[in-house]
């Protein structure tokens, strides 16, 4: 049986890394019976999931343009 | 950092690029015709990764100034796909550069001890999570957007960046391990530390329900 501190350990891990098959039984296994691992791996996939939301939301908004002054700058260094 | 935050907010909502149409003029060379066609797209995808619309201006100069220098573009894929792949490529150099200048990890003290959350005989919860979650809403989310940078900017350095380049980025972990010179144990006790850290610091600053 995992302590706590590995299975945080690992659950960090798999968000990385993929885990071996033994590494994996033994993660879910604590997971179903540990309630606080499961609210640490929520808050850590949470923290993850909201910043990759706030990151693509940039990326897919086209209203954000190139400022003017450092597209003309831009457009100088390149003729140069 | 957390006016970094709110400049990426503000962008959103800049007024759309008025020399746009003066600078088709000047399109002599594919170059240009680039930075025309694809200078918003390289913008936005600096910007949603630095956060810091000075930076990202700079880097999308940069990697125009290196496609053109080295012009290996081969055609085999999209022009976009291939400046993408520039630009990924000077953000990590960035970043990398800006770890450089950091002092050390020791010389933090600030640094959160991994020990005190767990017993030392079973390795159980000592300092035991506490509930909240991430939120939903977007007006929310600013909110939690603004905390959790305040929290990162209390992690040391070296943990925010890597922890930026594989939570936030989606770098893979080889890529980190191989641009950073570190080992993959390395990288996982790291990123380890970094969530850690930052689960306790929102769990203190955030009182999401």
């Amino acid at each position: 049986m995992l302590s706590c501190k590995q299975a945080s350990q690992l659950l960090s891990q798999s968000m990385d890394s993929k885990l071996s098959s033994r590494q994996l039984v033994a993660l879910r296994l604590h997971l179903m019976l540990c309630s606080m691992c499961r609210r640490f791996g929520r808050q850590v996939i949470g923290i993850q999931s909201v910043l990759r939301r706030f990151r693509r939301q940039i990326e897919q908004d086209e209203t954000i343009t190139l400022p003017a002054e450092a597209r003309q700058r831009i457009a100088r260094a390149l003729e140069s | 950092m957390r006016k970094l935050i709110c400049n990426a907010w503000n962008a959103r909502r800049s007024p759309h690029d008025a020399s746009h149409d003066s600078m088709t003029a000047a399109v002599h060379n594919h170059q240009h015709a680039w930075l025309l066609e694809h200078g918003d797209y390289l913008y936005r995808y600096a910007l949603a990764r630095l956060r810091d619309p000075h930076l990202a201006e700079d880097v999308v100069q940069e990697t125009l100034m290196a496609a053109m220098q080295n012009d290996t573009y081969a055609g085999k894929s999209a022009p976009r796909t291939w400046l993408t792949g520039i630009l990924k490529h000077k953000i990590i150099d960035l970043m990398r550069r800006q770890m450089r200048e950091q002092p050390l990890e020791g010389d933090f003290p600030t640094e959160p001890g991994m020990d005190e959350f767990f017993a030392d005989d079973d390795g159980h919860w000592v300092d035991k999570p506490q509930f909240w979650t991430a939120p939903e809403d977007e007006l929310e989310q600013k909110q939690f957007l603004a905390v959790l940078q305040q929290c990162m900017d209390c992690l040391p350095a070296k943990l925010a960046q890597i922890f930026l380049m594989r939570d936030v980025h989606e770098t893979s972990n080889e890529e980190i391990c191989k641009e950073l010179d570190i080992t993959t144990t390395n990288a996982w006790v790291m990123l380890y530390r970094a969530r850690m850290g930052l689960r306790k610091c929102l769990e203190l600053n955030w009182l999401g329900k």
